[in-house]
């Protein structure tokens, strides 16, 4: 399996973690994309906005940030 | 308690959130609070400022328990859920100006996105051109977000500092209660009462502070925002917020018909004038300004609660804002634009705009 391609949204106000996401799968027909994130706000929106376009989507809790793991 | 949080963290949340703010808001009115603004964030935000003597608009001085509650309610849930995050460092400086301006759009239309459903809900036709002005707003700012617009990051701080909002909430409790005189033979400020108009008017403090602890748990849980659910409707074609919009218009207009404040029409509504081009424009500068800071003032209060620097600078350049706007003749009154608030107006709408051109970034 290749490498993820990662997304670092940490920081980002709303609702820019999702639109940076939004860019880089629209370039994938599929595969996986790590998105990194601060607030659970973020891994929500972004989890939310994944799911709607047809990825999979694993969260995890870093305590401080949070991933979310998008395949398809 | 884990199912109620459930609850609110999914597609209800918003929903649940938005009933309740609704049902909560018109009791409020009920129990004392001016005629449609039971919950005004910017209009409270403008009260406190008078009340530590940043204007003097006699009438709207008063510390609105509510507000305090928001950021307690927030920090409290932020604590409890573990996201009390303390973060700060993207634009500060931008956002102080952002919350200025919103501020004074607010008050040239005299409410912000929460006070303008509630006015409709109470049958204020006014209330139309202003969403339809927030409605503008947000979409110029959706326009920059496609084209690129960032604030930049902000950054893990040390815990400590995300103490500080909610210890201007307790201090402003504290000023409530015991409403102490400075100044010159203790005949001075920093806290001032009004003792008429819509300042005077208000619900039992332990009942509105309840409230406001109340709304800042739940909007903290259900990122209940008034501004990001348009943004995100048009953007992102994604209903999750806007739901929570519209079970607050629907349920509060619900409360208001059955307590007998359901008074439709243009003329003679509570805190409010008629101008529909500058109740309309006014909310074209808030609903840009809200935009280009990621979040309506419910929104930023409650973010202020779980230690995000940003946000609280934006709320400061509220508060600020506020004192100009009522020392400045900025704000409107019931009969109108203030002297210089399409002035103003216009000059926030330049900021915002040369902000949204300047501020651009690409994230790879």
């Amino acid at each position: 399996m290749s490498e993820p391609v990662i997304v670092d949204a940490k920081g980002l106000s709303c609702p820019q973690p999702v639109l940076v996401t939004q860019k880089t799968i629209a370039q994938m027909e599929g595969g996986c994309v790590e998105v990194h994130v601060d607030t659970v706000t973020s891994r929500e929106n972004v989890a939310r906005f994944a799911r709607k376009k047809g990825w999979k989507v694993v969260k995890e809790d870093y305590g401080d940030w949070q991933k979310i793991i998008l395949t398809k | 308690m884990s199912k109620v949080n459930e609850l609110l963290m999914s597609r209800w949340g918003p929903i649940i959130t938005g009933g309740i703010v609704g049902a909560l808001a018109a009791l409020l009115v009920k129990l004392g609070n001016p005629g449609n603004m039971g919950i005004c964030v910017a209009c409270f935000t403008r009260d406190i400022a008078g009340a530590l003597g940043l204007h003097h608009a006699a009438v709207v001085q008063y510390i609105r328990p509510e507000i305090a509650g928001f950021i307690l309610g927030s920090f409290i849930s932020a604590l409890i859920y573990r996201e009390y995050l303390p973060r700060t460092g993207s634009s500060p400086l931008v956002r102080f100006f952002l919350g200025f301006f919103a501020m004074i759009g607010a008050l040239v239309f005299l409410g912000c996105p929460w006070r303008a459903y509630l006015r409709l809900s109470g049958g204020d036709w006014n209330a139309i051109p202003g969403i339809l002005g927030l409605i503008a707003g947000i979409i110029i700012g959706i326009f920059f977000l496609w084209n690129g617009y960032s604030l930049g990051r902000s950054y893990e701080v040390k815990k400590g500092s995300g103490y500080i909002m909610p210890l201007a909430a307790v201090t402003l409790i504290v000023f409530l209660l015991l409403a102490p005189q400075f100044g010159a033979g203790g005949t001075g400020g920093p806290v001032f009462f009004s003792e008429k108009g819509p300042g005077a008017a208000h619900a039992p403090w332990i009942i509105a502070l309840g409230v406001g602890l109340l709304v800042g748990w739940l909007a903290q849980r259900s990122r209940f925002c008034t501004v990001g659910a348009i943004r995100d409707l048009v953007m992102l074609k994604d209903p999750h917020l806007f739901n929570g919009v519209l079970a607050f218009i629907v349920v509060a207009f619900l409360v208001n018909f059955a307590l007998g404040q359901f008074n439709p029409g243009f003329q003679g509504q509570p805190v409010a004038h008629t101008n529909n081009l500058w109740n309309f424009m006014g909310m074209v500068l808030s609903g840009l300004c809200f935009t280009l800071a990621g979040g309506c003032p419910g929104r930023q209060f409650i973010m202020s609660g779980e230690g995000d620097g940003d946000s609280s600078i934006f709320v400061l350049g509220m508060l600020v804002g506020a004192g100009f706007a009522h020392n400045f003749s900025l704000a409107s009154s019931p009969n109108g634009p203030g002297a210089f608030g399409p002035a103003a107006t216009i000059t926030g709408i330049i900021f915002c705009l040369a902000v949204g051109f300047l501020m651009r970034e690409r994230f790879e």
